[in-house]
């Protein structure tokens, strides 16, 4: 039997020690375990990550082999921020995006989390009402939203006997996606915080309140505490959405007149009328860069708490 | 793992009350505003699909001729125009081709990479973690250009892919929908995996048992929960996918429900209950699955962003 030799050394107490001991096929196995899914992540997600970062220095219009691709240098970048028209719009859209979600559904997200951590008559009700729109998909919510936002039968324009195009009109549009995103977003963040809440020692609250602490004051010296490691995966959380956004902004109109957003804009580069791979790619890897940071931020916040739990 | 659902009776729970109108922290008048306005709140959160499920048992000439906020003009035909028009039977067919298939390989993949973190202390751990960790995060934009350029190089037999490629494939999604998937399950499996106490290990060790027993047999059933939390969360991810099953699918045809919404757009958007009647087809399943398995949904959710 391949476990013989293990069985025998299965009781040493050293971690280390006994996994140099596993038998030849028990190595095999291990070692299959691991290399089937990293090899599919690693051709999937990572080395396509290093194909748009060569591809950003290069044209190419992804029509010929592989050896129509012409290196150009640093030749798309300079295009992006100078001749590109969508772009620093779209990095405008992208932080006005990032600002809204933080401060209107996030905090809004909180507050209800705190408030629905208390016992309250129907709070369960409350809480499925404003986590229902997080099972939805965004293309979904863009729709549902025409409902109020069309410019013939949308109620909005029905009540307000107005004729605005909301989805349409540049200079609203994007806030009336950011309101729809709004409707969702608050939802998965006071989720998150609800969450987190649990670790709130609840004899310390009660402590708090018998020595005569108002209630703010136990929120900050007891709750608040609590959340901060929350409250930098909800930061990360958010940044990473905002700037991922697409799925609402495609389904509308693809990212044009008023809804330019980074995402959409490389998608255009792709499957949109002209193919520019090496100039999508661009785009891409600013995308990645700015992503890169923050995904460091959430590794480590994640691991600081693997390795002291 | 210690994470319930927030809506389920948690024990230290009921002490929160009673510190609340003893202590006076949170004052009677102050709980009772509170109260309204999270439930005011509620109800302006619930409008808009109550909104949408209204219309959308409404005749179209009727609320053209009378306007939206009149009352009258029932009907079930947009539900019977919107799935002929919008091929729903097609679609949905085409999402559970997608998203069946997609879970259980990313339940699979994940669950091995997990056991592996977990009942082994090897110095790769953190990097590998890492590696699949991150990739759940980057922005699938980002990778658009050679994921697409890949598929359309690698072919396909007839019998797989009627395009002779894996662009324009189901397969393609299955795949790419499990790499991207991985890293949070992973994440959460091998966290889930760790509570278990290592001397079953030890014990099924000196009983013979291999290595990969142990993970089938042993820690696959004590994992059915966050199994079934993750199984939960993923088919309404995958089923809500919309980026890559837009880009890698041309076809019309084969696109599953969530991105053949796009398609339907230019036929829906000049009659509003009848977007009114495909949105909520649409949301219909991840609702029931929602409302069936809320408990596993939150949990699921709940995992992976805390520690657990």
């Amino acid at each position: 039997m391949a476990t013989t030799t293990t069985t025998k050394k299965a009781a040493k107490p050293s971690g280390r020690r006994r996994e140099t001991s596993l038998s030849t096929r028990d190595r095999l196995v291990v070692i299959t375990m691991v290399a089937i899914p990293t090899i599919l992540v690693v051709g999937l997600v990572w080395l396509p990550a290093l194909g748009s970062v060569y591809l950003s220095f290069t044209k190419w219009n992804g029509f010929g082999g592989l050896d129509t691709i012409e290196w150009v240098g640093l030749q798309n970048y300079k295009d992006i921020a100078t001749i590109y028209p969508p772009f620093w719009p779209a990095i405008r859209h992208n932080l006005i995006w990032l600002v809204f979600l933080f401060v209107f559904p996030t905090m809004l997200g909180m507050l209800l989390a705190v408030v629905l951590d208390r016992e309250m008559r129907g709070g369960r009700f409350y809480q499925t009402a404003f986590y229902m729109p997080v099972v939805l998909s965004l293309a979904l919510i863009g729709f549902i939203w025409q409902l109020f936002y069309s410019r013939d039968q949308g109620l909005l324009n029905q009540v307000f006997n107005s004729e605005v195009d909301w989805y349409g009109d540049p200079s609203i549009n994007l806030w009336a996606v950011l309101v729809a995103t709004a409707w969702r977003h608050t939802g998965y963040i006071m989720l998150i915080y609800l969450a987190g809440l649990k670790g709130v020692d609840a004899t310390l609250r009660e402590a708090a309140s018998v020595d005569g602490a108002t209630e703010v004051k136990t929120f900050f010296h007891v709750v608040f505490p609590v959340m901060r490691p929350i409250n930098m995966i909800v930061l990360v959380i958010v940044v990473i959405e905002s700037l991922r956004a697409f799925d609402l902004v495609w389904v509308i109109n693809k990212g044009r007149n008023g809804l330019e957003i980074i995402a959409a804009l490389v998608s255009q580069n792709v499957i949109g009328e002209a193919t520019r791979y090496g100039f999508g790619s661009a785009l891409a890897v600013i995308m990645m860069l700015i992503s890169s940071v923050f995904i460091t931020l959430y590794l480590r916040i994640v691991f600081r708490e693997e390795r002291n739990p | 793992m210690s994470i319930e659902t927030p809506t389920a009776p948690v024990p230290s729970r009921t002490a929160t009350p009673a510190a609340r109108t003893e202590g006076g922290a949170m004052s009677r008048p102050r709980g009772t505003v509170a109260t309204v306005v999270v439930a005011i709140l509620a109800l302006v959160w619930l409008f808009p699909l109550a909104w949408a499920l209204l219309n959308s048992f409404r005749d179209y000439g009727y609320t053209q001729a009378n306007g939206y906020l009149s009352f009258g003009g029932w009907t079930l035909d947009n539900y019977r125009q919107s799935w002929e028009q919008g091929r729903f039977g097609l679609h949905f067919k085409n999402s559970v081709i997608i998203t069946v298939p997609a879970v259980l390989l990313t339940l699979w993949l994940s669950s091995m990479v997990a056991f592996v973190l977990a009942r082994f202390s090897y110095r790769f751990n953190l990097t590998l973690l890492g590696i699949f960790l991150a990739a759940n995060l980057l922005p699938p934009q980002a990778l658009l250009i050679p994921v697409f350029r890949l598929f359309r190089e690698i072919p396909l037999p007839l019998f797989m892919s009627d395009s002779g490629s894996m662009l324009n494939s189901f397969w393609s999604l299955i795949l790419v929908n499990t790499a991207f998937q991985m890293g949070f399950c992973t994440f959460v499996l091998s966290n889930y995996m760790k509570t278990l106490p290592h001397e079953i290990y030890e014990s099924a060790m000196l009983d013979g048992a291999s290595v990969w027993r142990q993970y089938w047999q042993l820690t696959m059933p004590l994992v059915r929960p966050a199994l079934a939390a993750l199984a939960t969360l993923q088919v309404t991810w995958v089923y809500n996918e919309f980026f890559w099953a837009t880009v890698l699918l041309q076809q019309g045809d084969k696109f599953p429900i969530t991105s053949a919404l796009n398609n339907l757009r230019g036929q829906f958007f000049t009659d509003t209950n009848l977007v009114a009647a495909g949105s909520v087809v649409v949301a219909l399943p991840v609702l029931v699955v929602f409302f069936a398995l809320q408990k596993q949904f939150v949990s699921g959710l709940t995992l992976g962003s805390t520690k657990g």
